[in-house]
């Protein structure tokens, strides 16, 4: 999409588009938390609904179309806190090694998986 | 490597109904990591999440469908839900947050469709989450371009004498459908009716059952 009408991607509001894809799905437990942890965070204050828009609409049209919602929630979600001081940039890196060194499916790198 | 996941994917990014069993992806790993640093810096904790997502799984169009229904029985209360749909809804013991919702009525001539052309904002407290195909490019560009064909899409033909009106969602300003009570429902209790009441009713792309 061009941006020649001076609109973000975003922004996509009376553009052309295909048939409506129909097909839906139930959400997994990991994206229910993304989605819990958003409300969560948000209800303390650590930041708002615009600072989640805001990273999601800085991420590009490249991440929209590659990426899932809540996988782009997530991603939303880690930056604001970062931005907000919740957790170093190193933290989250040693957590993340952590978590992928439990196992190799979602359920056995749980921290009781 | 990361990304490798998105190989099996449809381009919109369904469906994706893995869990616990499939192998773990980077942004699941991710989620687990931000969920745990959170629990570990004591701004949340595992029953807190837990008790969100029971909350969130317990909202459905079964919510939105009990206030359209009141308001099909109890003229007041109607005139309250079009006043202020949140503090209506409110009044029927749902927690709608700080979501400012305004209900717009269908009539004999006028249909009402919502859209979040910006991004995915729905009255997700009173018809919970939404679905996917709300969150699509073809939805968000072309409710607001060519309603009556999105519609036929969805299997509503509306004749050229209905007027649509397609109202952009915010995220301090979200929007339900109060659509007409169907004809032919005159001796039916306030539960049956509410039986009728569809989630894309709701939303526009609907009609309301006409029978149970």
């Amino acid at each position: 999409m061009s941006d020649i009408d001076g609109r973000r991607w975003h922004d996509m509001g009376g553009q052309t588009a295909g048939e409506i894809p129909l097909d839906g799905h139930d959400f997994a437990l990991w994206e229910k938390r993304v989605d819990a942890l958003m409300v969560l965070c948000g209800g303390k204050g650590l930041f708002t609904v615009d600072g989640l828009r805001r990273a999601l609409e800085d991420m590009g049209e490249d991440a929209f179309e590659k990426h899932s919602y809540y996988e782009r929630w997530i991603a939303s979600v880690n930056q604001n806190l970062l931005e907000a001081g919740t957790y170093s940039l190193e933290e989250l890196a040693q957590k993340m090694g952590e978590v992928a060194a439990r196992g190799a499916s979602y359920g056995e790198a749980q921290h009781d998986g | 490597m990361p990304h490798d996941h998105h190989d099996h994917l449809s381009p919109s990014g369904h469906p994706y109904r893995q869990d616990n069993d499939g192998p773990l992806t980077y942004w699941q790993q991710m989620e687990i990591a931000v969920r745990e640093l959170l629990i570990e810096k004591g701004v949340t904790t595992p029953s807190e999440i837990a008790a969100q997502i029971d909350a969130m799984d317990a909202r459905s169009p079964a919510n939105g469908a009990a206030v359209v229904a009141r308001a099909w029985v109890d003229p007041e209360f109607k005139v309250r839900l079009l006043a202020d749909a949140s503090a209506a809804s409110r009044e029927m013991g749902f927690d709608i947050g700080p979501l400012n919702l305004i209900a717009v009525e269908n009539t004999e001539n006028t249909h009402n469709l919502i859209v979040c052309t910006l991004c995915s904002c729905y009255p997700r407290n009173l018809l919970g989450l939404p679905p996917d195909w709300y969150k699509t490019r073809e939805y968000r560009s072309r409710a607001v371009r060519e309603p009556r064909a999105v519609l036929r899409e969805f299997g509503v033909d509306l004749p050229d004498s209905m007027q649509v009106r397609v109202h952009d969602s915010t995220a301090d300003m979200r929007y339900i459908v109060l659509p007409a009570r169907p004809a032919g429902t005159d001796g039916m209790t306030e539960v049956a009716l509410a039986d009728l009441v569809t989630r894309d009713s709701m939303i526009g792309t609907g009609l309301p059952r006409t029978s149970g």
